[in-house]
């Protein structure tokens, strides 16, 4: 893992001290809402429906044992013993009090960590693959790339004042967990005639116009790249629309101009923006790829994991389920689900992040990543582990068998928490999880990812959902509208909206008509939902979500 | 013809809690049943002016429509009973019991 040096202390020292200053001006009256609010944002910190709301980033998902205990004592301390991670990688704490935000920031950076840059129209967290450096599929580890991004990007002075925030993800996988084709720069780790690089895809974005990214360069020489994304976020701040908030980001610019004409601009400026560049950016990712070395992988016998995989079925259904093939031999990467049904999506209390922190000390080389799918992750597992592992995640409500599964649900906070929403989302979530666990039909239904936004900002990736929800205020009422057939990965397509939306009661019994059409069509249980809804089209699910339309045209 | 004015609180969050807060004739509860009900649209207006003023105490202040049917304000629209209930999904803030 990168760790700071003398340099990133002093930076995040002296942030944390202005805030200080700034948060007891703003508290004796010498700072208005007006002046203090652009700076709050600067630091992470929202006003929310019911208090304030602390982003802490977690770069690129990626934490140790001690930064996750942190979080837990800053929860219980500061907190409501909980925090909630989020499609972005970030941790949100729900209910700090203005004057303990300082404390907690104090609190933050002595395990390295700060909120800066997790707010505002600025270069934001650079998310990656939650898989990275573990993966089986793997090209390289994207994180050292996503560290020398993080550090370019964070105080840019051309980039703090842009029409809008610009988020970068990046995978080193043919196989994309990173939504790279959803963000404003995506980038794939390549290679080509052996040399290392990247496909570049801009462009992309969900919210209120949901856009897959274009290739704007499909490969990009590895020492190239900041000099590249350099130009392309400096082409969008000089053309990007300032005039409407709604249309700034890239994906209107890329979309009104064309990505021939921005390719052409980003050229030109590349031409002049590649000799500023010293290479001292190649040493550093040198450092970074250091940093981030493998650890050291040992051999172990495999007996007790055969043993408990035979003779346990509670243990076999979590493992068939929760853990995903190792780059390693003997080792598994273990997803946690912070899914219990009926549970709020993402959330965990502070038990259960030391425990996690233990686990990862104790078994998983030190290493925790925090996925996009609102999950934690033991990238480094040994199968001899596991049941131990698996027995200690029993203790506090974390073994449950559901990634990739319909209780797997995507929420954003919603209306239950966002100053920004239109509808709830996690009441919805928890309705749907404690639904199909009731009907045991969960392993039965397969792989099924539901999405759920409360607005459409879609924090919740209800665009990409292969069942997308968005919650929306119709006449002073919830409305939830469906989509059907979106794709997150490689493969990124934007759902099809089925039809008028459901009510807050109707939106349960909406999906279980879903699911009950896909159990009827599928051609057996090896195609999954995605797969029959491609082959059959819209057509049929929409006949099974309105039924009573279908009666009607009869 | 002008709509007719519908009844309305000053509503708010606490500077230092972020808590929803409603006005009162004499300073600001969280609960909405102390607030004061605002019928006159110019009396209003004033008292949004009055309750912007205390910016050392409260952010974000704004009129909310409410409903006078019953013995105390209600709202009228489901997010200011998110705002009024606090959230569906924990016993906190507002649903905490005291």
């Amino acid at each position: 893992m990168y760790t700071y040096n003398e340099f990133d202390t002093a930076f995040i020292d002296t942030r944390n001290a202005q805030f200080r200053s700034q948060v007891e001006r703003r508290i004796d009256g010498s700072l208005t809402e007006d002046e203090f609010k652009p700076l709050r944002l600067m630091n992470g910190l929202y006003l929310q429906l019911h208090a304030y709301m602390l982003r802490v980033a977690i770069p690129y998902g990626t934490l140790n044992g001690g930064q996750m205990r942190q979080l837990a004592f800053i929860a219980d301390k500061w907190d409501k013993g909980y925090g909630h991670f989020t499609t972005r990688q970030n941790i949100q704490f729900n209910w700090p009090e203005l004057k303990d935000v300082p404390d907690i920031l104090d609190a933050l950076a002595s395990v390295e960590m700060h909120a800066i840059q997790t707010s505002g129209n600025t270069i934001r967290n650079v998310t990656a693959d939650h898989f990275a450096g573990a993966a089986a599929d793997e090209i390289a580890d994207p994180r050292p790339v996503a560290e020398l991004i993080r550090q370019w990007s964070t105080d840019h002075p051309e980039f703090q004042f842009m029409p809008r925030k610009f988020k970068v993800a990046v995978t080193g996988s043919p196989n994309d967990r990173a939504v790279t084709r959803a963000h404003d720069i995506g980038l794939r780790m390549v290679e080509k005639d052996g040399l290392a690089g990247f496909e570049v895809i801009v462009g992309g974005g969900l919210g209120r116009t949901p856009m897959i990214g274009k290739v704007i360069t499909d490969f990009l020489p590895q020492e190239d790249l900041l000099p590249y994304i350099e130009s392309i976020v400096s082409v969008w701040n000089q053309i990007g629309r300032r005039d409407n908030k709604y249309k700034a980001r890239i994906k209107i610019t890329v979309h009104e101009h064309g990505i021939e004409e921005i390719r052409r601009l980003v050229d030109e400026r590349f031409a002049i923006v590649k000799g500023t560049f010293s290479g001292i950016d190649q040493q550093r990712l040198a450092e970074y790829k250091a940093q981030f070395a493998a650890p050291e992988f040992v051999k172990k016998s495999e007996v007790t994991f055969k043993n408990a995989y035979h003779n346990d079925p509670v243990f076999r259904s979590w493992a068939d389920t929760n853990l995903t093939a190792h780059k390693a031999d003997g080792y598994f990467i273990v997803s946690i689900s912070i899914k219990k049904q009926g549970d709020t999506p993402g959330d965990a209390t502070s038990d259960q992040m030391r425990l996690m922190a233990d686990l990862a000390e104790q078994y998983g080389h030190n290493e925790l990543r925090i996925s996009h799918e609102q999950n934690v992750i033991l990238p480094h597992v040994h199968k001899s582990d596991l049941p131990a592992v698996h027995a200690a995640l029993k203790t506090q409500g974390l073994a449950t068998a559901n990634i990739g599964l319909i209780s797997d649900i995507i929420a954003c906070p919603g209306m239950d928490y966002c100053a920004l929403a239109t509808a709830r989302s996690i009441p919805v979530a928890q309705e749907i999880a404690t639904r199909f666990d009731d009907l045991k039909l969960e392993h039965e239904i397969g792989n099924l990812k539901i999405k759920i936004s409360g607005c459409i900002n879609a924090c919740g990736h209800h665009h990409v959902g292969h069942i997308g929800i968005l919650g929306l205020d119709r006449a002073g009422v919830e409305s939830y509208q469906v989509t059907l057939g979106g794709d997150h990965t490689e493969t990124a397509k934007v759902g099809d909206r089925a039809g008028p939306g459901f009510s807050a009661k109707e939106i349960v019994p909406a999906v279980e008509r879903i699911v009950d059409a896909y159990l009827e069509f599928r051609t057996g249980k090896d195609e999954e939902f995605i797969e029959t809804y491609r082959r059959l089209g819209l057509a049929p699910f929409k006949f099974a979500l309105y039924p009573e339309a279908q009666a009607d045209a009869a | 013809m002008p709509k007719p004015f519908k009844p309305k609180v000053v509503t708010a969050n606490d500077l230092l809690k972020g808590d929803v807060i409603y006005q009162t004739a004499t300073g600001w509860s969280r609960d909405l049943a102390d607030a004061e009900v605002l019928t006159d649209e110019a009396d209003a207006d004033l008292r949004l002016i009055d309750g912007s003023q205390h910016i050392s105490e409260v952010v974000g202040v704004y009129l909310m429509d409410v409903g006078i049917e019953g013995t105390a304000p209600e709202t009228t629209h489901f997010r200011e009973a998110f705002r009024a209930k606090g959230p569906s999904n924990y016993a906190h803030s507002k649903r905490e019991v005291t």
